[in-house]
């Protein structure tokens, strides 16, 4: 088995950087969302489709990125 | 990798490739836990997970001596073994792990650059087979605290000015814009950075493809923040792995000879009552 269809992108969340790293392995898409900065990983999720995985991903993301709360400096 | 001060201490995904079936080398993929090895990893390949095996799970603390010397042994590993650990994140859990095996002296650690991203974006085989080593009695040649620093080492040093911070959260971490990454839960009562600190994220040591940048790079990086090895140097993220990849930097790519990571990091300084905080943007690196 290997990865295939290997493929980062990234997109804006609430004001955040969401990067999705999507592949496929065997028959299953994977996705990866991370923060970018610093990069630790928000949700991890499959789907039958990368759209299908890449959307279930960024809805876990999602959640949690809206939950972040920025502090007056 | 030639021009780094300890080009022994990486190895390239084709060297793992070329090593997977080499008996003498054990490839461990190290992540905050085993979702990623469950899904797949390099053939022949065990998984530690930080956040049950790397870490005391009752007090806050690395593994006891008894505890690594568990998992070693556990992991097939014996004082000879050439191990090899790779990791999600641009290998942040893999350099705690390899940091904390510089600590009980094991001779022969070594990260797989660029790490898990690198082996998957490169197409190279991964099984879902967990290896099953046969178990050793492994014993710690040493316990090396000079690799680590603790609350009383900081405070003592900032109040000396006797080494330079390095802070490797992200930019808004290190301002205090932010408690935690994004996304994740606030893990301290106050934000910004220790007084005097660096701010250098551990991503700038990064190429995208997620290995180390060049020597000359790395070093213009640091050097650029007033971090040269003129000075000993303390890094320190939110809870220590990010400054591990960071401690791996300057120590074994650049050389730098003190150079320890402070574990307790912002989560620990960041609850502390009466700790000194400075919000905001650094000082300029001349000020320091």
């Amino acid at each position: 088995m290997k990865a295939e269809e290997f493929s980062e992108r990234t997109v804006d969340v609430d004001g955040w950087q969401c990067r999705l790293t999507s592949y496929r392995l065997g028959d299953v898409y994977h996705c990866k969302a991370d923060n970018v900065s610093p990069g630790a990983r928000l949700a991890r999720a499959t789907g039958a489709t990368k759209e299908e995985a890449e959307t279930n991903a960024l809805k876990r993301a999602t959640e949690l990125l809206s939950r972040t709360r920025r502090q007056s400096v | 990798m030639a021009e780094y001060a300890h080009p022994e201490s990486l190895v390239t995904t084709d060297w793992v490739a070329q090593h997977q079936n080499d008996p003498k080398v054990r490839v461990v993929e190290v992540d905050v836990d085993t979702k990623s090895y469950d899904e797949g990893h390099v053939p022949g390949s065990i998984a530690w997970a930080w956040n049950t095996q790397l870490s005391d799970t009752v007090k806050r603390d690395i593994l006891s001596k008894e505890q690594f010397e568990e998992l070693m042994s556990s992991s097939g590993i014996s004082p000879d073994t050439t191990v090899i650990i790779y990791g999600d994140n641009n290998n942040w859990f893999a350099a705690w792990a390899l940091w904390q095996m510089k600590i009980y002296g094991h001779a022969d650690v070594r990260l797989m650059n660029g790490g898990r991203k690198k082996w998957l974006s490169e197409g190279r085989d991964l099984s879902t087979e967990a290896a099953k080593p046969a178990r050793t009695n492994y014993k710690a040649s040493t316990t090396d605290t000079s690799l680590r620093s603790f609350l009383p080492q900081v405070q003592a040093a900032l109040a000396a000015r006797s080494s330079s911070l390095v802070d490797v959260r992200s930019p808004a971490e290190f301002t205090g814009e932010i408690l935690s990454p994004p996304g994740l839960p606030e893990t301290c009562q106050r934000g910004g950075h220790i007084p005097g600190a660096r701010s250098i994220p551990w991503g700038k040591a990064a190429n995208d493809d997620g290995t180390f940048k060049s020597a000359d790079e790395l070093r213009a990086l640091y050097a650029g923040e007033g971090i040269d090895g003129a000075k000993p140097v303390i890094a320190y993220c939110r809870i220590g792995e990010r400054s591990s990849h960071t401690w791996f930097v300057l120590k074994y790519l650049l050389g730098y000879d003190k150079v320890t990571n402070y574990d307790g990091s912002w989560t620990e300084w960041g609850n502390l009552v009466g700790a000194a905080v400075e919000k905001g943007a650094a000082a300029s690196a001349a000020k320091s």
